[in-house]
Formats: structure tokens, sequence, C-alpha cells
């Protein structure tokens, strides 16, 4: 007999355009996102310093060389943590260990090995994740809120050991540093010579100016390898979301108990997004040593992880690009906004009659200078009260109101 | 900050536009080819750096220190009644700012943390050009920052920091401090606290867990178990540490007849107010009176503990009625106090006192070496010899950068008139006893070594 | 005479450090006791609790500061330290009262502040919860932690703001300085055991504090609604009775305890902007070992590790284990999460994936 059935072709699955188009296997859409993140990477000195030199907003350039590192440097820290949050849901308030075990790493590398940056680097890398392994496998027994306190007692312990009792490795509460008896392996320093961090020769300060009028301009070799840096990191992190893995870590986050009934083990997963999120913070830490060659114990006190906890929220939990952004708007409060002290205030409000321009300088005072943990702290309660996608969505929101006039208009 | 008026105009006016051999060079920035050091100011200002603690445990310090910087920038200017600059030895400032050029400064905050303190810094020398740094409440922050400092080819001016290590084993040729330090401290109360307990006596040492603890601690073991008491016991305190009650109680029955206190700012505070709370002050032991030492405490930190104070014998590095005590030969003192008094209300505190002796001592150093190069600079403080400052005639010594002067052991008043009032002098331990030769084990021995000057360009 | 420090009798170590550690555990259970009766009844975790027990300090201060309130008035016959005509400060208290009654007014401030202290920290507390805590109690716990740990740093900072960076010395009244020679109750010779006796005071207030949080909710009508609402919120609606506004009740109350214990401790520790941090992470710890939501489990929990935390300090242990001082408290609050995850008394399945 012959077959009757008609022969229905087989459904190949259409794939849309925009899936898998872009480059490096990612879809269209995240390759623009990361050619954007590589724009704004390459041209961050000419971004960050949009006001002339010596004019009254030259204080608001954020285009030198330690802050630029510090803004790609905690961008990765918060990418890493954002993963172990935002994808997975668990609050951890102790990743500032894993930071802080990177850190010292490197510069034991740094002392021993080689003044190179990239080895110190990868053995930052690979302690934390193992310390994180270490610390994931005890701390994810629970969840929950008894995490987050297994986490921050952990960092604190780590903070104590640091301070206290482990002092010949990590010199206690003065740190360490590179001193004129260090010697590494593979380094031909002369003896009673302080070596210097560098990139096959190249010094991390190795920076070139360009003034083109009044503006200026500095490209330092230091930023720039750590944007490299931060580029892999996020184009990891893409990947990662992007993933069968990170679906995983999304239904762990939406619901354990029901991943847990369909046969998939929850603990597996939530170590990986643990032991991942550690090694960024460790990248974080060796890139930190290698722009800056010290390293104190303050680096783990929980406090710091407070801070990478608020940089993710406010840039918003959960998305890609939010983590950076908060990075860079915090780092931006702490050194730029710090700076303002009471004369440049009656600076900038010295057009307005005394009587205002007092008036004006006392109520904006407390916000700015060493009030900026304020500013922080309010802002930060605002985001998560209103704004709980952090500054993504506030974005994402105000392009909607565009997108909403832009198609009344058309409508009208 | 101030406007950060054209710092790197070397440059610009220059036209380094095209250097492209500036990407060989490992330097920090770029600095101008004529004059071959870091941040070379141009032609009409000079910044300075001031990196004190606005937040933290040393915040009051801080303040104390940024108004004395803000005090001596204004005379260095030509403003003010002059303060110092009339009593100072040396005549080489005049008014018109350094080297004809207007001093502006820049602030930052340490946070009392050294990875705040590096980046502070760092923004200071990077955006700001600044050619100076200074500042500056804990050692552990000065050893960082004056390492950065050497690193970048800036000079740095210690401020308050009394670790022995600072121009000790981790001394840096940039790096110049003036406050005295640990072993002063040990050097001049021993024979105080050995004339006025006896030489007989059991020490029980509570110690703040950090560098300038060790060292302090050191000190007054080395110069007192010399005098011949016995040290009953040490113990490490956290520095976070508020309540000091589980270390306090076990000293009574320790068999220690003398409490010394080897905590600064807040610890010290809350550990002598402790202390005190366990009625150490009217204990016996031993047969005798129990006793409680700070070596070093400071007014502000008198103020905090308010009455706990009384009796409490400590070292200082200045205070503001030596001159009235003692006469002319602490000249200096009262033209600062009435400066400072006048504009701010109430008297200096030792930070306030170095900070603004730093800033003058700086400057007419550049004056007198004629250019800002640090090598230069360098080269005009050390063994420079000074007096009119406040503490006698000084000496910066130039195989480890640090100043030596008479030490002052004070006392906390029984009865204080106002809150100002608070500590009284009891002597004055001239500098020849507070000497030591530059390899001294506790200062790092024969390894340490100030390194080479490092102009940065 | 004096036996040789090593081998001087153990037991009145151990006798002085288990007071310090009744007296520093008195803190930690007042703190918890309020973390414990927000989160049993409302559900929330609150990061802000130590910034509750920082503010009662600073009531302490604010009524000191008050009660100290001088104008200055110039006095010819002595000079400041400018050679100027010193200006003396004259209280108005004294003004007021005369001399004698004004200075034991001064003195007597930190008690004086617990009046004062009771009707703003309950305000407070309601205008915490009405303003911020109700919108959060559908919102993750997470939510509810980041909310709150950014209201503890703005609490803070405000407070930095306002009285300085600078611990600032709010001394018990002149009658509890000086210590009780404790010993001799124990048989012990004269001055072999002394302790403050305001480290005592304080805990016999914080056990009538405690005590009458027990007893209010045991015995009256109102904590028998509490209590049923803590153990099933739900069915206690059904029942038709408004929970909602004895839960904010009892967030005043929380609020309440934690700011007379902060009240109080102001004399032992001189406040400072950064005491909400500080006590927050402890008290945490706390509740964790003493299981969340069980009253009885976080002052019982507050206690022992406040002992426990006294003999780490003890130099003969840090001599054995470097370091234990500052780590007990939190290896103990890892060693309890993992075996006993709902903490020494707490109800099982409360929070427990």
């Amino acid at each position: 007999m012959t077959d009757q059935t008609t022969q229905t072709p087989v459904a190949t699955p259409v794939r849309s355009k925009s899936a898998k188009s872009g480059i490096l296997g990612l879809t269209s859409k995240d390759s623009t996102l990361l050619m954007i993140i590589i724009g704004l990477l390459v041209f961050a000195p000419f971004l960050l310093n949009p006001f002339p030199e010596g004019s009254g907003m030259a204080q608001f350039n954020a285009g030198y060389p330690d802050l630029m590192q510090r803004f790609v440097i905690f961008g990765i820290f918060a990418i890493g943590f954002n993963i172990l949050f935002g994808l997975t849901g668990y609050l951890s308030f102790g990743h500032a260990a894993f930071l802080g075990v990177g850190s010292y790493a490197a510069i034991w590398s740094m002392k021993l090995i080689t003044l190179n940056v990239i080895p110190a680097i990868i053995m930052a890398i690979v302690l934390a994740g193992a310390f994180s392994w270490v610390v994931g496998k005890i701390s994810l027994r629970r969840s929950g809120i008894y995490f987050s306190i297994l986490t921050l007692a952990f960092a604190q312990m780590s903070y104590a050991l640091a301070y206290s009792v482990l002092t010949p490795i990590t010199g206690g509460e003065t740190g360490l540093q590179i001193k004129n008896t260090d010697n590494p392996l593979f380094g031909s320093l002369n003896p009673g010579e302080i070596g210097r961090a560098n990139f096959f020769g190249l010094e991390m300060g190795t920076s070139y100016e360009l003034a083109l009028g009044n503006w200026l301009f500095t490209f330092n070799l230091g930023y720039y390898i750590a944007a490299v840096a931060m580029l892999i990191a996020f184009y990891l992190s893409i990947r990662i979301f992007r993933s069968p893995f990170g679906i995983m870590l999304r239904a762990v986050k939406s619901n354990q108990q029901r991943m847990n009934y369909t046969g998939l083990e929850p603990k597996r997963y939530t170590l990986w997004a643990f032991v991942i999120s550690g090694m960024f913070a460790g990248l974080a830490g060796g890139l930190m040593v290698a722009m800056d060659t010290q390293v104190g114990p303050e680096r783990m006190f929980w406090t710091a992880s407070g801070e990478v906890v608020i940089m993710t929220i406010l840039g918003g939990a959960g998305t890609l690009f939010g983590p950076v952004l908060g990075a860079g708007f915090i780092k931006y409060l702490e050194n730029i906004v710090s700076k303002i002290n009471k004369e440049i205030l009656h600076q900038w409000f010295a057009f307005m009659p005394d009587g205002i321009e007092d008036l004006l300088v006392t109520m904006v005072y407390p916000f700015v200078g060493k009030g900026w943990h304020l500013t922080m702290g309010i802002l930060f309660m605002l985001v998560v009260i209103f704004l709980p996608g952090g500054l993504v969505e506030g974005g994402q929101r105000i392009a909607g109101l565009f997108r909403r006039t832009k198609s009344a208009d058309k409508e009208s | 900050m101030s406007n950060s008026n054209f710092t790197r105009r070397g440059m610009m006016k220059t036209g380094a536009v095209a250097g492209a051999a500036g990407l060989t060079l490992p330097t920090y920035l770029r600095a101008d080819g004529h004059a071959g050091f870091t941040n070379a100011p141009g032609d009409s200002e000079v910044v300075l750096g001031f990196n004190v603690p606005q937040s933290g445990p040393y915040a009051d310090e801080g303040a104390d220190e940024l108004r004395a910087y803000e005090l001596a920038v204004e005379h260095l200017n030509g403003g003010g009644d002059g303060g110092m600059l009339q009593t100072f030895s040396s005549k080489a400032l005049d008014g018109t700012g350094i080297l004809g050029r207007e001093v502006k400064y820049v602030t930052g905050d340490t946070q009392t943390k050294s990875d705040a303190a590096r980046a502070s810094a760092r923004s200071m020398i990077e955006k700001d050009g600044a050619i100076m740094i200074t500042g500056g409440s804990s050692s552990g922050v000065a050893v960082a920052v004056q390492a950065l400092c050497q690193e970048a080819g800036i000079m740095f001016m210690a401020g308050l920091t009394h670790s022995n290590d600072t121009t000790g084993k981790d001394r840096k040729a940039n790096g110049f401090r003036h406050f005295f330090n640990s072993y002063m401290t040990g050097a001049a109360l021993a024979p105080v606290l050995a004339a006025q307990y006896g030489s007989d006596r059991k020490a029980y040492h509570l110690t703040a867990d950090y560098n300038w603890g060790y060292t302090t601690e050191e000190a007054i073991r080395a110069s007192t178990e010399a005098m011949g008491w016995e040290t009953v016991n040490s113990v490490k305190t956290p520095l976070t540490q508020t309540d000091f009650s589980s270390y306090i109680a076990p000293v009574l029955n320790s068999g220690a007849d003398v409490l010394v206190l080897n905590h600064y700012g807040g610890n010290m505070i809350n550990s002598l107010t402790n202390a005190v709370q366990f009625g150490l002050r009217d204990a016996q032991a031993n047969g005798k009176n129990f006793e409680i030492v700070v070596p070093l405490y400071s007014e502000l930190m008198a103020r905090g503990a308010g009455a706990n104070i009384a009796g409490i014998l400590g070292s200082q590095n200045w205070d503001w009625k030596i001159e009235n005590q003692l006469g002319a030969k602490y000249s200096g003192t009262n033209a600062f106090v009435q400066s400072f008094g006048t504009k701010y209300g109430f008297p200096p505190s030792q930070a306030a006192h170095t900070t603004y002796v730093q800033t003058l001592l700086y400057a007419d150093a550049v004056q007198r070496a004629g250019s800002f190069a640090p090598c230069a600079v360098v080269e005009a403080l050390e063994d420079f010899e000074f007096d009119g400052m406040g503490n006698g005639t000084t000496l910066y010594r130039g195989s480890d950068h640090q100043c030596f002067k008479d030490v002052l052991v004070v006392r906390g008043k029984e009865n204080p008139e106002n809150e100002f009032d608070l500590v009284e002098i009891v002597e004055v331990t001239p500098v020849e006893q507070v000497t030591y030769s530059p390899d001294h084990p506790q200062m790092g021995g024969a390894e340490a070594s100030l390194g080479e000057c490092n102009n940065g360009a | 005479m004096h036996p040789d420090p090593k081998v001087a009798d153990p037991m009145d170590q151990i006798i002085v450090q288990i007071l310090n550690g009744l007296d520093k555990g008195s803190a930690y259970a007042l703190i918890a006791l309020g973390l414990t009766i927000i989160f049993g009844t409302l559900g929330v975790v609150n990061f802000a609790h130590g910034a509750l027990f920082m503010m009662g300090a600073f009531c302490a201060v604010i009524t000191s500061k008050v009660l100290s309130a001088s104008h200055k008035v110039v006095d010819e016959t002595r000079t400041d330290f400018l050679g100027n005509p010193l200006q003396v400060d004259v209280f108005y208290v004294q003004q007021w009262f005369g001399e004698s009654a004004g200075a034991a007014i001064m003195d007597w401030a930190v008690p004086i502040a617990i009046i004062f202290a009771i009707p703003v920290m309950i305000l407070v507390g309601f205008a915490m919860e009405r303003g911020l805590i109700k919108h959060f109690y559908k919102r993750p716990h997470a939510d509810q932690i980041l909310v709150t740990f950014g209201l503890a740093l703005v609490i803070g900072e405000l407070i930095k703001y306002t009285f300085g960076a600078n611990p600032i010395q709010t001394p018990a009244p002149a009658a509890f300085t000086g210590s009780l020679d404790f010993g001799v109750f124990l048989g012990y010779e004269a001055q072999t055991i002394m302790y403050p006796y305001w480290r005592l005071v304080y805990f016999f207030f914080s056990a009538i504090i405690i005590a009458s949080v027990f007893a209010f909710l045991q015995f009256t009508t109102f904590g028998m609604v509490v209590r049923a609402g803590m153990a099933d919120r739900e069915t206690v609606g059904l029942l038709g009775i408004d929970i909602d506004k004895r839960f904010t009740l009892m967030f005043g109350l929380a609020a309440a305890v934690a700011g007379l214990a902060g009240v109080m401790y102001a004399p032992i520790v001189a406040p400072n902007y950064n005491m909400g941090l500080d006590f927050l992470v402890l008290s945490f710890v706390v509740v964790v070992v003493g299981g969340m939501g069980s009253l009885p489990g976080a002052v019982a929990a507050g206690f022992l590790l406040g002992i426990l935390e006294s003999f780490a300090s003890m130099p003969v242990i840090v001599d054995i284990l470097p370091g234990i001082n500052q780590i007990i408290i939190y290896l103990v609050a890892i060693v309890i999460l993992l075996t006993r995850p709902r903490g020494l008394m707490g109800r099982k399945g409360v929070m427990e994936e």
C-alpha cells in the first residue's frame, strides 16, 4: 500500500533574521550592543573630557587615567556580580573577599614570579575562583537571607584574617607593596630598584596626551588593557545571558523548587554562577593591582561588597549594560562629586545675589563634597523604591516616552 | 578644589600635540620637555594637593589640617597677617607665592583608607596637576601615599603620621616628615615616667593592631624596659573596636600597675573611657596607684575623652601654649596661634601646626632651590636647619628626611578651664635625647634607605 | 604579694568575662529582639535596625546637648587664649533652676533621655513603617534588604552631617561612675573583681525591657493577637481582625526597644555615625543564630554570642588562636547556619530552603 498521507514538508525552523546573525556568535542586537560598548571604551578619553581645561566645568572631566581605569575595573566587578544576583537571584554581601583575594594573588605573583601583569591577572582569576568555589560550596547550602548572611560572615572573616591573622601573607593593615627588596624570578631588576608593573615592558602609566585647542585628552596604556579585559568580560556575560546555562540560572531565580521537581540540579548551576562571578571579581582585583601596585585588607570589608551591590542595582540588575552604567555612576560620584567643596559651590553661584548664593550653597553643600555618600544613599533608595530596574529601566522608560510621542505624532 | 587653570600649560604652550615620542616615555604624564619633571607648573600658578581624612576615625584631625593648609596658602600668597612667615628663620618667602606663582590647592578625602587615599592622590596628580601632595592622619595611609608619590615623581610632605616606618623602613627619597615618631615618644616619655611613677613598675600594653600601634609599643617597651620597668603583657586590639571592656577587664588582676594605651583617635577615646569606667584610675596594684599612660595624644582627642584625660601622661609634637610657658625659644607659636585663632576662633592642634609648617617648609625649599623639580627640592631640604616655627631649632636630617626637635611631655589637666585648655605641658625633652642613628633597628636597620629621588620624567 | 599573672586564679577572669558578656549580650539581645519582632510580625528584613539603635544613642546626645544649652557671657576678669576677654558659658538650666539643681539635671541627661526617646522612637518607627516599609511587604526579601540598607546609609550620613564624624562623649550620671566591687559578693578579697556600675545598670535595664515585652505579648489581648498574627497572619485576617494596625504598632515598639537600648548604651561607647552599620552585621548574625521569628531564640542568642565574644577576647585564648576574637561570631554563625539552619530556637520551615 502506498502511503496516502500527504507529504508535508518537514517544518524547518524559521530562523529569525536577527538570531545569530551578528558577530562572534551573538545575535545582531547583541552585536550592536557590543559594538556600542567597544566604541564607548575606545573613545572614552574623548567622551569623558568634554569640558575644556581651565573652564569652570573642568572639574567634571573624568578622563584622567586613574578614574577611567576604575570605571572599567569596577564595571568588570559589577558584571560578575550581576551574573550571580541579577540572573540567579542570590544576593551576596561577600564579593569583596574575592576582589581582595585576587588582589593579593596578583601582587604576590608580581613579587615572586614576574612583574608582567598578565601572569598576575591569571593568578588572580585562578585563586579567586578557587576561593569562591570553597565559599560557594558552603554558602550555597542555604538560600535567601541565610545565604546573604553567610556570605557576609565569610567576607568579614576574610577581612579579619587578612588584617590580623595571616599577616605574613597579607601584610596586615599596612598591606603589600612592591619593595626594593623584591626580586621576581623572571625579572631583571638592579638591586635596590623598585619594580614596576608592566605589560611586556610597557609601564601601566604610559600615557599619550592629545591637545586639541583647549581640550586635553589622555590615552593611557593601563586603561586600554583594562578596557580590553572588560570587553572580554562583557562578551562573556552576553554569551552567558543568552546561553542555555543562562536560562538555567533564570530558572533558579524564578522558582528553585519547581526546577528541582523537573529533575534538574539547581545547586550545580548556582555554584557555577558563584564561581564565575568570583572569577570576575578576581579579575577586577588583579587589574586593580596591575594599575596601582598596592593592596590592603580594607578591600575586603563588607561595605566594599555593599558598594558593588549598590552599583549593580543602581544600574539595573539583570540587564547587560546596567552594572557597567551603575559602576561608572558610583565611581563618578565618588571621585568627582566628592571633590566639590564650598569654594567651588560659591564660584558656581557667584552670579547670584549674595543672599541667594549663600542659601543655594547651604542647600547643595550637604549633598556634595564629603556628603556624597548621602547622595548615593538617597539615589539608591529612590531607585529601589521607584525604579527597580535601575537606570537602564529609567532610560527605557524615557525612550518609551519618545517612541509614544513619535507614534502619536505619526497618527495625528 | 580651585580652578586648575592651565596646570599642564607647559605642554599646551610648547605645542607638544604631535609628540609621538611620548608613547615610549614611562611617565605618568608627559612632562614639559624643558622642565623635565612631572606636573611642571606654568608661569602664573602652582597647585598643591591636600589629601586629608574628611571621614572616618580621624575626620576631626583632618578638618584641622585643612584649616591650617588654607591658612598657609593665604600667607604664602601674601594675605592675612603672615603668620609664621615673620618668625621663620629663612627669609626666602616674601608673600608673592612660590617662585612668583600664585599658590592654588585641591583637596581630597583619604577616608583613612589606603585605597581611597591613593585614588585621591592619583586624581590630584593626574587630573589637577598637583606638584606636591601633603596631609594624612594615619601612618598606613601616609606610607601608601608616600610610595605612590615616589613612583609618580611628586613630592610628599607627610602630615600627622607618628609611626617609625614613615621615615624608618619605608622611607622614600621624595617624602619628608616634620612630625615626631614613636621612637622619639619613647625616648621622651620614659625618663618622665620613671621620675613620676618610679622605676619599679609593671606595664600592660593594649596596642592597636596596625603598623603605628606596633612601632609605638616597641618604642615604649624598649625605653621603659631600659629604665627598669617590666612588661607584663601586650594585647593587640582590632582597629575597628569600639568597646574595649573585654580587653580592660583582665588588666587589674594581671599583676600590672601601669596600663599603656597604644591607641589613637577614636580608639584612644573609647579605651581610655572604658579604662576609667572600670575604675583603673582609682585602683591600687602592687601597693602603688594604678596609672594609665597614653603615649601619643592630641588636644582634639583630649576633648573627645573629656574628664577622663585628667592626669594621663603622654607626648605631643607641639602645643599652643608652649611659647607662653617656655619662652621665646619656641617663637613662631604665638604668631601661628594668633593667625589661626583669629581666623577660626579656637587654638590650633598639633595636626594643624605640623601641616602648616610642612607647607611653608616646602615653599621655602622651592624658593631656595629656584626650581620645582623634586630632586632640587630634596637637595634644598636635606640637612636644612631652621628655627622660628614653634619647635625651637629644628634639623631636617638628610639621611632619613625626618625633623629632629624637642619633644613635649604633656599631662591632662585636673581642672581644665575650658575645652581648649585640657592639656598641660609637663616637660620638654631636648632634641639630643630623642635623636637616634639612621640605621637604628627600630627604623629598619641598615637595609633601610631612601633610594633615589624621582623627578618623574 | 600579688600572684604571678600567668597563674592567677582564672576564676575571677572568667567571672569578669561572663559579666562583660552579659552586658554586651544585653545590647545584642535588645536589638535582635526588635529585629525578630519586625520579621516575625511583618515578615520584613530590616537592615536599618542598627540605625534605629544609633538613633536612640543620639537621642541621648541631643538631650544632653539641649540640657547643656548655654549662652556666652563675657567675663572681663579672665582672658582667652588670644588675650581677649574670656567668654564664659552660662547654662540655661542653671539659670532657671538654680545652680545645683541645674547641674543635677545636666548630669542625669542620659536617664532623662529615656523619657524623651520613647515617644520619639515610636514616632520614627511609625514613620518608617507607614512611609517606607509598608510598600515592601509584597516585594522579595532582597528588595527589603536593599531599601533598608539604603535607609541605614542615609540615616548614618544625616547623623554624620548633623553631629560631625567624631564620637561624642555622653557620660553616665556621676552617681554611676566607678565600679562595683563584685568580688566581695562572691567571697573574693576586695578589689579583685570590679565591674562598672553603669554596665550592671544596663544589664538590669535590658532585662526589665525584655521581660516587659514578653509580658506584654503573653498577658495582654493585644499581645495575643500579635502572637496569633506571627503564627498565621492569613487566618487572623480571615477572622476579621485588623492586623495591619497592630503590626504597625509593633514596628513602633521594636523601634522603641532598639532606641532605648541605644540611649542607655551611649555612656558605654561614645555614639558616632558608624554605630548603626557596626551593630547591623552583629544583630543579623544574632537573629540568624537564634532563629528568625523566635523571640526567646533572639534573646538567648544575643546573650550567648555576647559571652562568646567576651571569652574569645581573653588574652589566654587569643594567644592560642590568634584573631579568634574577631571571627568567633562569624564562625558560630556559619556553623549554626550549616548544621541547624533554623537557628537555636527557630520555627521549622521558616525560610529554610
